[in-house]
């Protein structure tokens, strides 16, 4: 039986390890800096030429050994570099010993790749020619980077993880649920560590074109640091970007045992799923409205006990927009009060990473008593009355954040985190 | 029995032998039994294709059926059967509070975008601008939400109004073992009361073999049963179009509003044995032992692929039990990737509910007489990846 357990019973989950890349850097110390210093990692794409594309800024990362080679690759590699930052921060040597639950787009053959099989001598066109080099000359590498479960597979390989590693993506909400997958996992007594990661290196010509197509990203190329702006009133799109996270999730029992540090609590997850339409939000915002609701009551807390809240903070005009509904709504006259900012301003949406990363912020927040800035807010939306520290970090004695998570396809997630156990 | 008991009160079953539970037991219980291939389409490739469908019997708006490929449409038809069969579609308070796990793959890509690209590129350098220029002109905008694999599980939101949690596991027939497994694990911890699981695949798409084909996955030349195919031509796989959905529920969940009760899942397993070890058949012989038990007399619903390895060896890990009697679906179905594990354990169901065993589904397996009150499911991934579920009467 666990000792420590929450007002529900269920055995209390902390985080003791973390890591982050994103393209302001590779670890907490330099992410976090940039981050407070109120710094963007948003730049002209030069991983590929951008002629012809309406939008030309990403936030990828451009430094790991991986970046030029692939989305798989790079992937895998964003996984890994926040995992060992994470497992050496909590201590763990050796195998892991947990599950793994990671967060990652789903990836396809890549362009270079396809070109590569085409120009090989064989008959036909198009699939049927593909499909004879395929035969001819069989790649096991191609085959893996068509694998959805090759990337987790190899982390559990190298991480030492038990069973059978799940892969998932709920969008932008994945980050979320995969944390929440661990929460769930320890909360069960199936383990008593779980390792969970977001990650996505995913920024190829096509993934922007699609998105693009769709007319989910910014245009406002130049200045590349300024066109991410949640809040703002000439927000126009969020900023395609790269990174990982990785958390190491313990029971309070486990990591009070040997001696770990404790980084932070994850209190309480709540989703729900949105059935309005594949990438616009239910206008009542009753979706966003209750998956709040169930992070806190899955927290055992109400809304008066959230000091700041880390936002999905999109930057596109309808997030934003339907992300402040929610949250008045919830909140209340209140939420013109709490801090709220969004780490997108500054890092872009990392998609699959997105949740793992800005739970790792948020945590962060908590630990150092900063709350990082929305940065670009020179022209607030009026439509849109919060405070979103503007521009500039602030020092706050902050002991419990809400971060929030809304996917295209209706995902939404939420996390309730605290400073320390009860 | 206690009243977090794991059953499964709702089937939904597409495959090339129909739709539904009852025409998947007429099909596979009767005699003589034949498979539905198509080994012209994809030539040298057979492929066990889709049925015909009507489409808004369960997807009644269009404009819904539009934005989705086939992949998502037939995931979210057989959600919508498996809704159905358990009484609960268009039930408002059920589906508004029902949680969904779905196992997804990838989309079907655009072939004949993807075929001007290469094309283009036998006689052109600039291959990056190529990619730009016939990209943002030729990519039909919503094809990417046509193709994306959480957009399944949220076509099932949209078109059946399933809200109350959504997550879509991805990984080929691990996903499918995941997605099950923690389905079952969350009812029985109390953190769900009732939830949708499931998974579908297309594979009637060029780019589905090609993914295998990397690998030389396929089997090739003229068509055999699931175990036996070492030694002919090719790698073994025959690939089929099809999917499941599974509406599960604490036993008492289902009680309090008399649902009809297929079967129960007693237990499901899950493990990570590398393949190219020479020790695959005794990892996957524990794997079922530990799931069923080591003496219980079962049939067992084998999801085995035809990859030659990874079937060899669980064909090994069968004989060797002599208690087992396995009925290797895909022989009737062709592979289902994400849905194969989902898609074995609604057989298992089907043969409890209805007390009978299937009939040896080709001349090697042998036919089965004993009780069906415990079945043994089974997908062993083709390249990785394993799980098996032992399912009982309820």
């Amino acid at each position: 039986m666990s000792k420590h357990t929450d007002k529900f019973g269920r055995p209390v989950v902390v985080v003791t390890g973390m890591g982050v890349v994103t393209s302001l850097g590779v670890g907490k110390k330099d992410n976090w800096a940039a981050l407070t210093s109120g710094t963007s990692g948003i730049t002209p794409i030069s991983r590929f030429p951008t002629d012809l594309l309406s939008t030309r800024i990403a936030g990828t990362v451009d430094f790991l050994k991986s970046s030029g080679k692939g989305a798989m690759y790079l992937t895998y590699e964003l996984a890994e570099t926040a995992a060992l930052e994470a497992l050496a921060e909590a201590g763990a040597n050796g195998d892991f010993g947990g599950p793994l639950f990671l967060a990652a787009p789903p990836v396809e053959i890549d362009w270079h790749q396809r070109f590569a099989l085409y120009n090989r001598k064989a008959e036909g066109v198009g699939y049927d020619r593909l499909l004879d080099v395929a035969r001819k000359h069989p790649s096991r590498p191609v085959y893996d980077s068509t694998q959805f479960a090759t990337i987790a597979d190899q982390l559990a390989d190298r991480f030492g993880t038990t069973g059978m590693p799940i892969t998932l993506s709920t969008a932008c909400a994945s980050g979320t649920t995969a944390i929440q997958l661990g929460v769930e996992a320890i909360r069960r007594g199936e383990c008593d560590k779980a390792l969970a990661i977001g990650t996505d290196g995913s920024a190829t010509a096509e993934a922007l074109i699609r998105f693009s197509l769709l007319s989910a990203l910014s245009t406002q190329n130049d200045p590349a640091q300024k066109a991410s702006k949640p809040f703002s009133r000439d927000r126009d799109g969020f900023v395609l970007a790269e990174g990982s996270a990785a958390l190491v999730l313990e029971s309070l029992d486990n990591a009070l045992a040997r001696g770990a540090e404790i980084l932070g609590v994850m209190r309480g997850c709540g989703e729900k799923a949105d059935d309005f339409h594949r990438t616009r939000s239910k206008p009542d915002g009753s979706p966003a409205i209750a998956t709040v609701q169930a992070a806190l009551s899955d927290a055992g807390m109400d809304e008066s006990g959230i000091d700041y809240i880390n936002a999905h903070g999109t930057s596109t005009p309808e997030n934003d927009k339907m992300e402040h509904l929610s949250l008045s709504t919830v909140f209340g006259e209140r939420m013109r009060d709490i801090p709220i900012s969004s780490n997108k301003s500054m890092i872009g949406h990392t998609l699959s990473a997105a949740g793992a990363i800005e739970a790792a912020f948020s945590l962060m927040t908590m630990r150092e008593g900063v709350i990082p800035p929305t940065i670009n807010y020179d022209n607030p939306d009026p439509a849109i009355e919060l405070d979103v520290v503007p521009n500039e970090s602030r020092s706050a004695d902050v002991s419990s954040v809400l971060s929030n998570s809304f996917g295209f396809g209706g995902q939404n997630a939420c996390l309730v985190m605290a400073r320390e156990p009860e | 029995m206690t009243e977090k008991d794991v059953v499964i009160t709702g089937i939904g079953i597409v495959s090339s032998l129909g739709e539904g539970p009852e025409a998947h037991w007429r099909a596979l219980s009767g005699h003589p039994l034949h498979p539905v291939i198509d080994s012209e389409r994809f030539k040298p490739y057979t492929v066990h294709p889709l049925p015909p469908i009507e489409w808004s019997q369960q997807i009644p708006k269009r404009g819904d059926q539009r934005q989705m490929e086939v992949w998502q449409r037939l995931g979210t038809y057989c959600a919508g059967l498996a809704l159905d069969d358990a009484g609960m579609k268009g039930d408002e308070a059920q589906c508004t509070t029902m949680d969904m796990v779905v196992a997804a793959g990838g989309g079907e890509r655009d072939q004949e975008v993807d075929t001007t690209i290469l094309e283009a590129s036998l006689t052109r350098n600039d291959r990056e601008i190529l990619l730009n220029e016939k990209l943002t002109t030729e990519l039909r905008p919503t094809l990417f939400l046509a193709q994306l694999s959480n957009l399944l599980a949220g076509n099932i939101s949209i078109v059946h109004k399933v809200t109350g949690s959504s997550r879509t596991f991805m990984g080929e027939e691990g996903s499918g073992v995941s997605a099950v497994e923690t389905a079952v694990a969350r009812i029985r911890s109390g953190q769900s009361s009732h939830l949708l699981v499931g998974a579908a695949f297309q594979t009637e798409h060029p780019d589905h073999l090609l993914a295998y084909e990397l690998a030389g996955k396929l089997h090739r030349g003229s068509w055999k049963p699931v175990w036996s195919r070492q030694g002919a031509e090719g790698g073994g796989m025959v690939s089929g179009s099809g999917g499941a959905f599974l509406v599960l529920e604490s036993r008492a969940h289902a009680e309090a509003r008399g649902a009809t009760i297929y079967a129960m899942i007693d237990k499901v397993s899950s493990a990570r044995s590398r393949r190219g070890a020479e020790d695959l058949d005794q990892k996957i012989g524990a794997l079922i032992d530990g799931t069923l038990g080591r003496d219980t007399a079962a049939l067992a619903i084998s999801g085995a692929s035809g990859a030659h390895e990874a079937t060899a060896a669980e064909k090994a890990a069968i004989d060797r039990r002599g208690h087992l009697t396995p009925r290797g679906f895909a022989t009737m179905t062709g592979h289902l990737k994400e849905a194969q594990f989902p898609f074995g354990v609604a057989l298992a169901a089907l043969a409890i509910k209805n007390e009978a065993a299937y009939p040896p589904f080709d001349s090697d397996e042998k036919p089965f007489d004993g009780h069906v009150d415990t079945v043994l499911a089974t997908a062993v991934g083709h390249e990785r990846f394993e799980g098996a579920a032992r399912v009982t009467k309820a």
